[in-house]
């Protein structure tokens, strides 16, 4: 049995909940009820939507391809500049998201490091859905590799060893004994990262602009609504209320034990 | 598959580095022979395991199991582990932690290809046969520590290995199911076709099961031989330990007709002059059971010529017997049945005086 708290204790612990809880509270105390059905079926929020759920959805795909080697090469490589390495990946999580998406026009703008190359190959990709997804998945990119980081670390390697005595290739080995075992982290990993990806308003506005239809997520919309209908804001950011709450719902406590 | 001769059975002479850690090993055994690889903890057991596995390349050497070269660095040969023909239980077992009973012991045939159907009913056969049939469902998480052991032996045994390796089959298995996992490993395990080697250190077990010891110190293969030859002329002191037995190695000199001084480096005894030495000097090895030293709480008096005196280092009970090890010069242990050992009082600490005859140290060439 865990000690009771001292009172002091309970009171300034109940502050800090009530700082985390309030604006939920305070948003969902203003949501216009009698518009909301008007308001979730007018075309920009579908349009915002569908856009968002995309975004989310490839930026978590993106950030967990590009993000599992990695995850995998700093759990069990050692090399020279690893911690080096590990610090980078976590750099979009510190970075302002403002900042990202400039480092992402400067990347991959029309006239940024990569632009030349790109346009060689036809494509351009600032102000379209692929830069909104390239956005997202920068910044969910920590959010996939730290959780499946730790879940590759956790697996024992004894069990591949145990594998491959047993006459396992090394595929069959990934995929009967190793991919099996990572699948909490790596859906930990993707959840994460989808929600990040949801959330994502700074590095999307600078790098893919706020397109309705194209790059115009739900946040984005939030934003650009409650300029002028602060009613309609509230029916958006209740949308993506109820969606938080689905990853909180799917993650169960897995994040932190 | 290189085929270099067509002895069936298994020769290692390897050297293998593990860290800092280096194994030089070399032995031979003939097919259908149970080994009992023993020896101190840190002896390089698991590292001769692994080389055998195939998961440690060898340096330097040969395996070549029934004219198979499995290992050979010089000519640039390793056969990886999933192509060795050799099963293995791990010490700690390493059961899918995902996959049921059944799954985990289907895994070897099915990794080897054959169609899942086949390779459950046979995995079904090994659970029968190890008597965990109606656990088949079950995870290893939910398995008791018995059943499990039971799983990772059926599943070592999956692929019919022509070479079982079995890591501490008994360690983790709690008093209770010992006996039956013991006999498991008699009538069943121990029984298949080919060769098998068990890792032990438990030495009753060790020269209960197996056909052919090897004693494995600091890397180093120390002594070769049958459980009954270890018993009765032991090379090292762990290998006396081993067979219940005191073993001294030092130079024996004759100091009056008859008598014998053997100088060791922790000290001295005096001998019943060999039979058949005719050198004054010599080295030897001498040995004393441990049932033939007397305990004494006062210096006795009497015809014992071997008196050592010493505090009590520890005291082990097995049965009605209590083994005890004196911190003397040189160091010794005395089985004492548990109605003395309560007589005198004996506790670690406790100051004693060992005493043996002469005649009771038995001499052997170095």
């Amino acid at each position: 049995m865990k000690p009771r708290p001292p009172f002091g204790l309970a009171a300034a612990a109940a502050l800090g909940a009530t700082f985390v809880l309030l604006p939920g509270v305070g948003l969902l105390s203003r949501i216009p009820w009698d518009r909301l059905p008007a308001l979730l079926a007018s075309p920009l929020v579908a349009d915002a939507t569908r856009i968002s759920l995309l975004v989310a959805g490839g930026a978590a795909i993106l950030a967990g391809l590009l993000g599992l080697p990695l995850a995998w090469l700093l759990a069990r490589a050692r090399f020279p500049g690893r911690a080096l390495v590990r610090s980078l990946v976590v750099l979009p999580m510190v970075l302002p998201p403002v900042v990202a998406g400039i480092g992402l026009l400067a990347a991959f703008g029309r006239r940024g490091l990569l632009g030349g190359p790109l346009r060689a190959l036809g494509v351009e990709l600032p102000f379209t859905t692929a830069a909104a997804v390239l956005a997202a998945a920068f910044v969910a990119f920590p959010l996939f590799v730290l959780p499946v980081e730790a879940g590759i670390r956790s697996l024992d390697p004894r069990l591949e060893d145990a594998a491959a005595t047993m006459g396992a290739s090394r595929w069959y080995a990934l995929r009967r004994v190793v991919l099996p075992l990572l699948i909490p982290s790596l859906s930990s990993g993707l959840i994460l990262a989808w929600a990040r990806a949801l959330g994502e308003f700074g590095a999307t506005i600078m790098f893919a602009g706020n397109l309705r239809g194209r790059t115009q997520t739900l946040p984005l919309a939030a934003f650009e609504v409650s300029q002028t209908d602060p009613a309609a804001g509230i029916a958006i950011s209740a949308v993506l209320v109820a969606l938080s709450v689905l990853v909180l719902i799917a993650l169960r406590g897995r994040l932190f034990r | 598959m290189t085929p270099t001769s067509g002895t069936r059975g298994l020769e290692v002479d390897v050297r293998a580095r593990r860290g800092a850690f280096e194994l030089a090993a070399s032995f031979a055994v003939e097919e259908g022979t149970t080994v009992a690889l023993v020896g101190p903890n840190g002896a390089g057991k698991s590292t001769l395991v692994s080389v055998l596995a195939g998961l440690l390349p060898p340096v330097q050497g040969r395996v070549v199991l029934d004219g198979q070269v499995l290992d050979d660095p010089a000519r640039g040969i390793h056969v990886v582990p999933r192509a060795r023909p050799v099963g293995v239980a791990f010490q700690d077992l390493l059961l899918f932690p995902h996959l049921s009973a059944l799954e985990n012991v289907a895994f070897p045939l099915r990794a080897r290809g054959m169609p899942r159907r086949e390779a459950r009913r046979r995995a079904m056969e090994l659970l029968i046969r190890v008597g965990v049939a109606g656990r088949a469902a079950t995870r290893p998480g939910a398995l008791s520590g018995g059943e499990a052991h039971r799983v990772a032996l059926a599943r070592a045994l999956a692929s019919a290995p022509r070479l079982l390796l079995l890591d501490e089959p008994l360690a983790g298995v709690d008093a209770a199911a010992r006996p039956a996992i013991r006999s498991l490993l008699w009538e069943i395990v121990l029984a298949v076709p080919g060769l098998r080697v068990l890792v032990s250190h438990d030495p009753p077990e060790a020269l209960a099961l197996a056909d052919r010891v090897i004693v494995l110190e600091a890397g180093r293969v120390t002594q070769i031989g049958t459980p009954e030859e270890i018993r009765a002329a032991p090379r090292t002191r762990y290998a006396a330990e081993l067979a219940g037995l005191n073993l001294f190695r030092g130079e024996l000199e004759r100091v009056e007709p008859g008598v014998g001084l053997l100088r060791t480096t922790e000290g001295e005894l005096i001998v019943a002059w060999p039979h058949g030495v005719q050198a004054e000097r010599s080295r030897v090895l001498a040995l004393v059971r441990p049932a033939d030293v007397s305990l004494h709480l006062r210096p006795p008096v009497g015809s014992a010529r071997n008196l050592l005196e010493g505090p009590v280092r520890d005291l082990t009970v097995e049965g009605d017997r209590v083994r005890v090890r004196l911190a003397s010069r040189p160091p010794i242990v005395a089985e004492i049945t548990a109605g003395s050992a309560a007589r005198l009082g004996l506790r670690p600490g406790t100051t004693v005086w060992a005493s043996f005859k002469a005649v009771e140290v038995r001499v052997l060439p170095a």
